[in-house]
Parts: structure tokens; C-alpha cells; sequence
């Protein structure tokens, strides 16, 4: 049997893009003349069109959230244990959207783009977008596809996010919002690794500013260290010592300042891998949108009131070895939700995978993912 | 959770009303109370499979340990809050009743009552812990860790300065029959209160 026809895989998907030709005014003041989205959808929708679910992609994810590019293709896409037929975001039952949001350099609009004024790439000169952005271009596209209202906004992390933003901002537009180990807005510890990991890229004597492309070269080892870093809040001190302990590589200290243990050689994997399928500014971007989502912050400060506006019916997930957005955080989300009388259900996971838990197959997680799908009408 | 008990919980919930029900289970009750009474509501729950039962039927549940108050709740924001079959099993009873009364305007109380004769009989004549059919477990398996009788119940309201506005009490086989209302600290199984705070937040608050 190869990788595709796997009795719950979407089989072979293919992405499309999406040109759109109508101004998008930035939160940061410009305007792009025009913008692209590379997406996928899955499923088909149905004749009220009252089926499609908006799947929102974390901080380094793409449109590819589901199914196998190829046959030959071992690996699917980020989400695939929760997208396909019989699984929580049931492909019988829903269609499914996930585009690459702004900024990002899998296809959509970013840094790698040509700017219309120089015929360039933009490169640092690509405006710095903000999840509300990235709200109103899936909204061009929602409305390309034809789809009035999302039965439901979901997304894990900083997808998660994207579907808060949703709920509050354009809440007759959504029926139903899940959000899986997010956070109301960063900490100043989430900013403060997200600034380590920029330092390391624009400190690479590689980066030139922004614009490497003109040398003909990639701030790779920045870029490798940024990701070995976020690499690390990602997963848990429980799954490391799970996954290496203190196992070395070759069975004894060598001594020397190369790989000793098999951590460090799984995160420089990591990292170099991530070089190879990741721009630079593209990372300094989604790292800097991710520090400035608040949306509380236009209801001075009050996250309450900002939820006040939703109509939706939320559900809120957290993974008990999350670090990086703990269940406390999740918490703060639920606990405005009951303030302000929104309907909410909200559980936590035990798990031992840290943040990365939300793409993991993780019984109990997918049994109530599931559940809560399953519960909405099409 | 037996008929008659749903019954009168249900009946004590004001249509429309805002509902608190803490130790949810699978869910019934609101499921029975949004599509009966259009009541708004959440339900509080530690084990995840009921969790899972309450959000696959579309009902509102918060995964808590009730045992950690209810911290997140505002002052008042429920009409009602209900606690069923759940009293005798928190760790700290005295705590949560005050949090329910604290949350919501009314409470509504149900418990097996230790004080049914067969209970007694059973620990005065055959000298075990009892089990009868609302207290079906063995002592060392059981979850009820605080149980009380209707008398218990009462004193500690009049202590707390807690309002009984209304008891029902259900007799054996689900009855309400004339021994029980005669007697009913010796023949009620199941015991059921509508409180209330003795006086409203407002006054204590400015007192």
C-alpha cells in the first residue's frame, strides 16, 4: 500500500492559488495592490454551503495541511491526523479550507513575492502583517469560494489565534471557533524567545539586512538556530528525555565541541531541515505578528469586552506539558468567555509532547476534537 | 440521577434562566433543560468521557476540579446553580457551597441521605458501612467521602446563614409516599434543597 491510499488518508490533494486584484489595507498603514493565496480545500460543500470549516495554519505551517503531493511522498500534510474522512475534521461531512496566510513564503504573497515598485523580491521591505491581516485576505478568499459562514474557524497555536480573531472581528461569520493550545497574547518569555530567534537570523553575517537574495546566499545558520530554539519550547523536558535522555551518539564522550548527544544532533536535523523549506524574513515576520496579537488591545485592554462581540460557540483545548502556551493561558481565554456569556466548552489534554502536542495522534484529543465536530450542523 | 429528582430540579429552574451545573456528568440535565426550559448554561466536569458526552450532544462543559472553587466565575452570574449527587463526593463541601451561593442567586442541593433506616439498619444491626440503591458502592471503592444526613445538611445551612427555601424528599422506590413526608429524616433516600443566601450579595457587601 503506498503512503495514499491509507483507508483515512485524503489520498492525493493539490494545491491552487488565488489571485485577488482588490487593495488590502494593512494594519500597519500600507496597502498592497494585490495579493495571492495558494489553499487547499478538501471535502466538497454542500448546496446551503453551510459546511465549509476555515483551517488556520500555525507560526512555520502552509496550505498543505492534509493528504500526500505525491504518491512517492512519505509524508503528509501537518495536520493529517485530524483532517480526512472518520477523523475529527470529517472530509464526508465538511469542506475544508486552509490557505497559506500573508507573509508566509509557501506560495502565498511574502517577502520571496516580486515587488511591483522595484520588480525585486519585497525581502525585508514586505510589510509586517498582523493576524488580522491574514483575517481579511482568507476573508477575499471565503468570498472567491463562495462561503458566507465558516461552520467553524479552527486552528492550533497560532492558528488558534487566527480563529479567536475571527470570532471577535467578524463574528456573524462564524458559527463555531476552536482554538487548541493558544494563548489571549504572548508573554513577555513567548517574546522574548521569538527576539533570540531574530537576533540569530540578523546577526548571521549571511543576512545583509534582509536582502541576501542580492548575494546569492541565505542566512542559513541564523535561520537553523532560530528554529533549533523554537524547536526546544515546542517540545516538552518530558518528551526530550522520552525521545534522547542523555543517549549519545557514539556510545562515549568524544571531548570535542561536535554532536556528544543525540539531542543536539536531532535538533541541528531539525534546523537544517527547516532551512531548506523556510525563508528568513518570512520567519522574521510570522515571529513579529505572533509578539503583536492582541486583540484585546482596541477594548483597552479588556479581552472580555473584546469577546463580548463573538457569536460563535468556542471550543478551547490545552495540553498538560505545554510550556509555551499553558493550560493557564487557555484558562485566561475561557475564563473571558464566561465572563462576557459566550457558549464555550474548554478541556485539557494530558500529554506528554509539549506544545506540538496539537498535531500529534493523541487518543483522548482527537476522541473530543472529534466529538465537538461532530456536534455541529451542516 | 433518578426521575423524580430530575423533575423537580427542572421545575425550580426559571425559563431562560442562567444555569451553573456543577458535576455535569454526561450532560441530561442541561441537554433536558436547554430544549425544555431555553436555559443557557455550563456544566463543570472532571472526567473526561462525560466531557467528551457533554460537548458531542452540544452542551457547554469546562473540564474542573471542583475541588479547586470556582475561581472563575464572577460574583452572581448564575440564576441558579446546581449541584447533584455531587456534595458527598468533593473534598471540601462547606467551600463549595458558599462558591455556589456566591456565583448564583439560588442553589439546588441533592444527596443520598445517610440517614435513610436502611442505612442505619445496616450500620446499627449488621455492623458494615451501608450499601443500598443510592449508595451502591462498597466503602473501600466508594467516591462519597462526606456524607451527611438531612439533619447535618440543615444545621450547617442555619450555620452558614443559608436559606432552605424548599426541601422535596424522595423515599425508597422513587416514592414520595406518606412515611416519607411524615418521617423523612428516617425514610428519605434522596434528599432535595432549593437555598438560597440569607441575605443578597449586595447587603453583605455594603454591611
Amino acid at each position: 500500500m503506498t503512503s495514499t491510499d491509507a483507508p483515512h488518508s485524503l489520498g492525493l490533494v493539490v494545491p491552487r492559488d488565488a489571485r485577488f486584484d482588490q487593495p488590502l489595507a494593512l494594519d500597519c498603514g500600507r496597502t498592497l495592490d494585490g495579493f495571492e493565496l495558494r489553499y487547499e480545500t478538501y471535502g466538497e460543500l454542500n448546496a446551503q454551503r453551510s459546511n465549509a470549516v476555515l483551517v488556520c495554519h500555525a507560526l512555520s505551517g502552509d496550505h498543505h495541511a492534509a493528504g500526500h503531493h505525491d504518491d512517492a511522498d512519505p509524508k503528509p500534510g501537518w495536520w493529517d491526523v485530524c483532517i480526512g474522512p472518520g477523523k475529527p475534521i470529517d472530509t464526508r461531512r465538511f469542506f475544508v479550507v486552509c490557505p497559506n496566510n500573508l507573509g508566509s513564503c509557501r506560495g502565498s504573497t511574502g517577502p520571496l513575492s516580486r515587488n511591483p515598485a522595484t520588480g525585486e523580491p519585497y525581502g525585508p521591505d514586505f510589510p509586517i502583517v498582523t493576524v488580522r491581516d491574514w483575517m481579511h485576505a482568507q476573508a477575499a478568499l471565503a468570498e472567491h469560494l463562495g462561503i458566507d459562514t465558516w461552520a467553524a474557524v479552527v486552528g492550533g497555536s497560532l492558528g488558534g489565534m487566527n480563529a479567536m480573531q475571527w470570532a471577535i472581528e467578524l463574528p456573524e461569520r462564524v458559527r463555531h471557533c476552536v482554538m487548541i493550545a493558544v494563548a489571549p497574547r504572548l508573554s513577555a518569555q513567548n517574546i522574548a524567545f521569538n527576539e533570540v530567534a531574530r537576533q540569530a537570523i540578523r546577526s548571521d553575517p549571511d543576512f545583509h539586512d534582509g536582502y541576501y537574495y542580492r548575494h546569492g546566499v541565505v542566512p542559513r545558520r541564523g535561520l537553523m538556530l532560530a528554529r533549533m530554539l523554537g524547536h526546544i519550547t515546542y517540545l516538552s523536558d518530558d518528551s526530550m528525555r522520552l525521545k534522547f535522555g542523555r543517549e549519545l551518539r557514539e556510545g562515549r564522550l568524544t571531548f570535542d565541541f561536535d554532536v556528544n548527544f543525540q539531542v543536539e544532533s536531532y535538533l541541528r536535523h531539525q534546523g537544517t531541515a527547516f532551512v531548506d523549506r523556510f525563508d528568513a524574513n518570512s520567519y522574521l515576520l510570522m515571529t513579529k505578528l505572533l509578539d503583536y496579537f492582541d486583540p484585546a488591545a482596541p477594548f483597552d485592554g479588556s479581552l472580555v469586552e473584546a469577546f463580548r462581540r463573538i457569536r460563535a460557540h468556542s471550543l478551547v483545548l490545552s495540553f498538560s506539558s505545554d510550556w509555551r502556551f499553558t493550560t493557564a493561558r487557555s484558562r485566561e481565554v475561557v475564563a473571558a468567555l464566561l465572563e462576557a456569556k459566550r457558549d464555550v466548552s474548554f478541556a485539557e489534554i494530558h500529554t506528554e509532547f509539549g506544545h506540538d502536542s496539537f498535531l500529534m495522534p493523541v487518543p483522548h484529543y482527537l476522541r473530543l476534537f472529534g466529538a465537538y465536530m461532530g456536534s455541529i450542523t451542516t | 440521577m433518578i426521575r423524580p429528582e430530575l423533575d423537580r430540579v427542572a421545575a425550580w429552574v426559571a425559563e431562560g434562566s442562567r444555569v451553573l451545573d456543577l458535576g455535569c456528568g454526561d450532560g441530561a440535565l442541561l441537554a433536558h433543560l436547554r430544549e425544555r426550559r431555553a436555559v443557557r448554561g455550563y456544566g463543570l466536569e472532571i472526567d473526561f468521557d462525560n466531557v467528551v458526552r457533554c460537548v458531542a450532544r452540544g452542551v457547554n462543559v469546562i473540564q474542573t476540579d471542583l475541588d479547586q472553587g470556582l475561581a472563575e466565575f464572577k460574583d452572581d452570574s448564575f440564576d441558579t446553580v446546581i449541584l447533584l449527587q455531587t456534595l458527598q463526593a468533593v473534598r471540601y463541601p462547606l467551600n463549595l457551597l458558599r462558591e455556589m451561593l456566591r456565583v448564583g442567586h439560588e442553589g439546588v442541593v441533592t444527596f443520598p441521605n445517610f440517614g435513610f433506616w436502611r442505612a442505619r439498619a445496616q450500620l446499627a444491626l449488621g455492623g458494615h458501612m451501608p450499601v443500598t440503591p443510592g449508595l451502591p458502592s462498597q466503602w473501600f471503592e466508594t467516591e462519597n467521602i462526606h456524607l451527611c444526613t438531612l439533619g447535618d445538611f440543615e444545621s450547617l445551612c442555619r450555620q452558614e446563614g443559608i436559606t432552605v427555601v424548599e426541601r422535596v424528599v424522595i423515599g425508597q422506590g422513587q416514592r414520595q409516599g406518606a412515611l416519607t413526608r411524615l418521617w423523612p429524616q428516617m425514610f428519605a433516600e434522596v434528599a432535595v434543597y432549593r437555598v438560597r443566601r440569607a441575605q443578597p450579595a449586595a447587603q453583605i457587601a455594603t454591611s
